[in-house]
Protein backbone atom coordinates (compact mmCIF):
# COMPACT_ATOMS: atom_id res chain seq x y z
CA UNK A 1 0.00 0.00 0.00
CA UNK A 2 2.34 2.41 0.67
CA UNK A 3 5.73 1.29 -1.59
CA UNK A 4 5.86 4.19 -4.01
CA UNK A 5 6.57 3.19 -7.35
CA UNK A 6 7.35 4.65 -10.59
CA UNK A 7 4.78 5.95 -13.05
CA UNK A 8 5.78 7.12 -16.13
CA UNK A 9 3.04 8.38 -19.02
CA UNK A 10 3.96 7.92 -22.57
CA UNK A 11 2.26 10.51 -24.62
CA UNK A 12 3.32 9.56 -28.49
CA UNK A 13 0.33 10.91 -30.85
CA UNK A 14 -1.13 14.68 -32.07
CA UNK A 15 -3.42 16.12 -29.41
CA UNK A 16 -6.55 15.86 -31.72
CA UNK A 17 -8.08 13.33 -34.36
CA UNK A 18 -7.86 10.34 -31.46
CA UNK A 19 -8.89 10.21 -28.11
CA UNK A 20 -5.42 9.12 -26.78
CA UNK A 21 -4.05 12.43 -25.58
CA UNK A 22 -7.42 14.04 -23.59
CA UNK A 23 -7.63 10.16 -21.97
CA UNK A 24 -3.93 10.45 -20.83
CA UNK A 25 -3.71 13.91 -19.22
CA UNK A 26 -7.33 12.48 -17.22
CA UNK A 27 -5.69 9.79 -16.33
CA UNK A 28 -2.50 11.80 -15.04
CA UNK A 29 -5.20 14.32 -13.28
CA UNK A 30 -7.15 11.31 -11.62
CA UNK A 31 -3.78 9.17 -10.65
CA UNK A 32 -2.22 12.00 -9.03
CA UNK A 33 -4.59 11.48 -6.20
CA UNK A 34 -2.31 8.13 -5.29
CA UNK A 35 1.01 9.83 -4.14
CA UNK A 36 3.17 8.07 -6.51
CA UNK A 37 6.11 9.10 -8.03
CA UNK A 38 4.77 10.07 -11.84
CA UNK A 39 6.21 11.74 -14.79
CA UNK A 40 5.39 12.15 -18.38
CA UNK A 41 6.99 12.02 -21.53
CA UNK A 42 6.28 13.69 -24.95
CA UNK A 43 7.52 12.23 -28.03
CA UNK A 44 6.71 11.42 -31.81
CA UNK A 45 3.75 13.69 -32.78
CA UNK A 46 2.89 13.64 -29.17
CA UNK A 47 5.25 16.86 -28.76
CA UNK A 48 2.60 18.47 -30.55
CA UNK A 49 0.23 18.07 -27.51
CA UNK A 50 2.17 20.94 -25.26
CA UNK A 51 2.46 23.48 -28.39
CA UNK A 52 1.12 26.97 -27.55
CA UNK A 53 -1.35 28.79 -28.78
CA UNK A 54 -3.50 25.54 -29.61
CA UNK A 55 -6.62 26.62 -31.45
CA UNK A 56 -9.40 23.62 -32.26
CA UNK A 57 -12.19 26.77 -32.72
CA UNK A 58 -12.12 24.43 -36.48
CA UNK A 59 -12.58 21.31 -35.46
CA UNK A 60 -15.31 21.29 -32.97
CA UNK A 61 -13.21 20.18 -29.70
CA UNK A 62 -12.35 21.48 -26.85
CA UNK A 63 -8.85 22.55 -26.35
CA UNK A 64 -7.89 21.17 -23.48
CA UNK A 65 -3.89 22.41 -23.67
CA UNK A 66 -4.18 24.96 -20.80
CA UNK A 67 -4.77 21.83 -18.82
CA UNK A 68 -0.94 21.06 -18.75
CA UNK A 69 -0.42 24.41 -17.11
CA UNK A 70 -2.54 22.63 -13.88
CA UNK A 71 -0.07 19.78 -13.66
CA UNK A 72 2.17 21.43 -11.42
CA UNK A 73 -0.79 22.16 -9.13
CA UNK A 74 -0.93 18.14 -8.84
CA UNK A 75 2.50 17.77 -8.35
CA UNK A 76 3.50 16.24 -12.04
CA UNK A 77 6.85 17.96 -12.03
CA UNK A 78 8.80 15.61 -14.41
CA UNK A 79 7.74 16.41 -17.75
CA UNK A 80 10.17 14.68 -20.00
CA UNK A 81 10.31 16.06 -23.94
CA UNK A 82 12.33 14.28 -26.53
CA UNK A 83 14.57 16.48 -28.11
CA UNK A 84 14.66 13.93 -31.66
CA UNK A 85 10.77 14.45 -31.77
CA UNK A 86 11.08 18.06 -31.54
CA UNK A 87 13.91 18.65 -34.30
CA UNK A 88 12.70 16.07 -36.61
CA UNK A 89 9.20 18.27 -36.67
CA UNK A 90 10.69 21.56 -36.45
CA UNK A 91 9.97 22.90 -33.17
CA UNK A 92 11.95 24.10 -30.04
CA UNK A 93 11.11 23.98 -26.71
CA UNK A 94 10.06 27.78 -27.63
CA UNK A 95 7.44 26.65 -29.42
CA UNK A 96 5.92 24.30 -26.38
CA UNK A 97 4.00 26.28 -23.28
CA UNK A 98 6.21 27.27 -20.26
CA UNK A 99 5.24 24.10 -17.74
CA UNK A 100 6.14 25.26 -13.79
CA UNK A 101 5.70 24.43 -10.27
CA UNK A 102 6.33 25.38 -7.07
CA UNK A 103 8.85 23.47 -5.44
CA UNK A 104 7.47 22.86 -1.48
CA UNK A 105 11.35 21.66 -0.47
CA UNK A 106 12.58 25.05 -2.13
CA UNK A 107 10.58 27.60 -0.24
CA UNK A 108 7.78 27.23 -3.25
CA UNK A 109 10.03 28.55 -6.05
CA UNK A 110 8.68 28.52 -8.97
CA UNK A 111 10.77 25.69 -11.57
CA UNK A 112 10.38 24.50 -14.91
CA UNK A 113 8.20 21.33 -15.65
CA UNK A 114 9.61 20.58 -18.55
CA UNK A 115 12.94 18.54 -19.28
CA UNK A 116 14.55 18.32 -22.69
CA UNK A 117 16.35 15.27 -23.29
CA UNK A 118 17.89 12.87 -25.85
CA UNK A 119 16.20 9.76 -27.05
CA UNK A 120 19.43 7.83 -25.52
CA UNK A 121 18.54 9.73 -22.28
CA UNK A 122 14.54 8.97 -22.55
CA UNK A 123 15.52 5.29 -23.16
CA UNK A 124 17.29 5.36 -20.07
CA UNK A 125 14.98 6.79 -17.84
CA UNK A 126 11.71 4.58 -18.87
CA UNK A 127 13.96 1.90 -18.06
CA UNK A 128 14.00 2.67 -14.30
CA UNK A 129 10.27 2.88 -14.08
CA UNK A 130 7.95 0.37 -12.38
CA UNK A 131 5.04 1.09 -14.94
CA UNK A 132 4.97 2.48 -18.26
CA UNK A 133 1.26 3.47 -19.43
CA UNK A 134 1.52 4.09 -23.11
CA UNK A 135 -0.31 6.50 -24.54
CA UNK B 1 -33.54 17.38 -14.71
CA UNK B 2 -34.24 20.73 -15.00
CA UNK B 3 -33.68 24.08 -12.50
CA UNK B 4 -36.00 27.00 -13.09
CA UNK B 5 -34.09 30.40 -12.41
CA UNK B 6 -36.18 33.94 -13.08
CA UNK B 7 -38.64 32.03 -15.37
CA UNK B 8 -35.81 30.41 -17.30
CA UNK B 9 -35.79 26.76 -17.44
CA UNK B 10 -31.75 25.89 -17.13
CA UNK B 11 -30.85 22.17 -18.26
CA UNK B 12 -28.68 20.20 -15.64
CA UNK B 13 -27.78 16.75 -15.29
CA UNK B 14 -29.02 13.99 -13.24
CA UNK B 15 -26.68 15.06 -10.02
CA UNK B 16 -27.40 19.04 -10.80
CA UNK B 17 -24.65 19.73 -12.61
CA UNK B 18 -25.13 22.46 -15.33
CA UNK B 19 -25.71 20.68 -18.99
CA UNK B 20 -24.40 24.20 -20.49
CA UNK B 21 -21.65 26.14 -19.00
CA UNK B 22 -22.43 28.87 -20.56
CA UNK B 23 -26.01 29.09 -18.67
CA UNK B 24 -24.33 30.19 -15.23
CA UNK B 25 -25.47 33.45 -13.48
CA UNK B 26 -24.90 34.55 -10.17
CA UNK B 27 -28.71 33.99 -9.83
CA UNK B 28 -28.30 30.17 -10.69
CA UNK B 29 -26.14 29.48 -8.21
CA UNK B 30 -28.48 31.04 -5.95
CA UNK B 31 -31.14 29.14 -7.06
CA UNK B 32 -28.91 25.66 -6.87
CA UNK B 33 -28.10 26.78 -3.08
CA UNK B 34 -31.67 27.07 -2.43
CA UNK B 35 -32.68 24.00 -3.54
CA UNK B 36 -30.33 22.73 -0.87
CA UNK B 37 -31.08 24.87 1.65
CA UNK B 38 -28.47 26.43 1.86
CA UNK B 39 -27.78 30.06 2.16
CA UNK B 40 -24.52 31.97 0.15
CA UNK B 41 -22.48 33.76 1.82
CA UNK B 42 -19.31 35.67 1.26
CA UNK B 43 -17.37 32.94 2.17
CA UNK B 44 -19.24 30.92 -0.46
CA UNK B 45 -18.83 32.91 -3.14
CA UNK B 46 -14.98 33.38 -2.38
CA UNK B 47 -14.58 29.63 -3.29
CA UNK B 48 -17.43 29.66 -6.36
CA UNK B 49 -15.57 32.99 -7.91
CA UNK B 50 -11.96 30.91 -6.96
CA UNK B 51 -13.27 28.08 -8.96
CA UNK B 52 -14.49 30.13 -11.57
CA UNK B 53 -11.05 31.76 -12.19
CA UNK B 54 -9.15 28.22 -12.07
CA UNK B 55 -11.77 26.45 -14.63
CA UNK B 56 -11.02 29.91 -17.11
CA UNK B 57 -7.91 29.40 -16.67
CA UNK B 58 -7.04 25.35 -17.02
CA UNK B 59 -9.95 24.56 -18.46
CA UNK B 60 -10.70 21.61 -15.58
CA UNK B 61 -12.41 21.77 -12.15
CA UNK B 62 -9.26 21.24 -9.29
CA UNK B 63 -9.85 18.11 -6.97
CA UNK B 64 -10.03 18.97 -3.75
CA UNK B 65 -6.65 18.29 -2.84
CA UNK B 66 -5.12 21.34 -5.41
CA UNK B 67 -8.50 23.11 -4.26
CA UNK B 68 -7.52 22.98 -0.77
CA UNK B 69 -3.76 24.33 -1.28
CA UNK B 70 -4.59 26.86 -3.74
CA UNK B 71 -7.17 28.65 -1.48
CA UNK B 72 -4.74 28.70 0.89
CA UNK B 73 -2.31 30.23 -0.94
CA UNK B 74 -4.83 32.79 -2.21
CA UNK B 75 -7.48 33.72 0.62
CA UNK B 76 -5.16 32.87 3.38
CA UNK B 77 -3.91 29.79 5.54
CA UNK B 78 -7.24 29.77 8.24
CA UNK B 79 -9.32 29.10 5.13
CA UNK B 80 -6.62 26.28 3.22
CA UNK B 81 -7.92 23.54 4.89
CA UNK B 82 -10.53 21.01 4.79
CA UNK B 83 -12.51 21.85 7.90
CA UNK B 84 -13.42 25.29 6.99
CA UNK B 85 -14.31 23.84 3.14
CA UNK B 86 -16.34 21.26 4.19
CA UNK B 87 -18.10 23.80 6.87
CA UNK B 88 -18.89 25.76 4.19
CA UNK B 89 -19.52 23.18 1.97
CA UNK B 90 -20.57 20.08 3.77
CA UNK B 91 -21.18 17.73 0.68
CA UNK B 92 -18.14 18.09 -0.48
CA UNK B 93 -16.62 20.92 -1.30
CA UNK B 94 -15.10 20.17 -4.61
CA UNK B 95 -18.69 18.80 -5.57
CA UNK B 96 -20.74 21.14 -4.38
CA UNK B 97 -19.12 24.08 -5.24
CA UNK B 98 -18.30 23.21 -8.64
CA UNK B 99 -22.06 22.41 -8.97
CA UNK B 100 -22.92 26.19 -7.72
CA UNK B 101 -19.51 27.64 -10.34
CA UNK B 102 -21.37 26.19 -12.95
CA UNK B 103 -18.51 23.53 -13.63
CA UNK B 104 -19.00 19.99 -14.25
CA UNK B 105 -18.06 17.85 -11.51
CA UNK B 106 -14.28 17.54 -10.92
CA UNK B 107 -11.77 15.09 -12.51
CA UNK B 108 -10.10 12.78 -9.99
CA UNK B 109 -13.40 13.10 -7.75
CA UNK B 110 -13.51 9.77 -6.49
Amino acid sequence: MSEIKKFMYVNRKAPYGTIYALESLEVVLIGAAFDQDVSLAFLDDGVFQLTKDQDTSGIGMKNFSPTYAALGDYDVTKIYVEKESLEERGLTLDDLQHLTYEDEDDDWAEKDSIRLVTREELARIMDEQDVLLSF
Amino acid sequence: MALEVNGKVIETDEEGYLANINDWTPEVAEAMAKADGVDLTENHWEVINFLREYYDEYQIAPAVRVLTKAIGKKLGKEKGNSKYLYELFPYGPAKQACKYAGLPKPTGCV
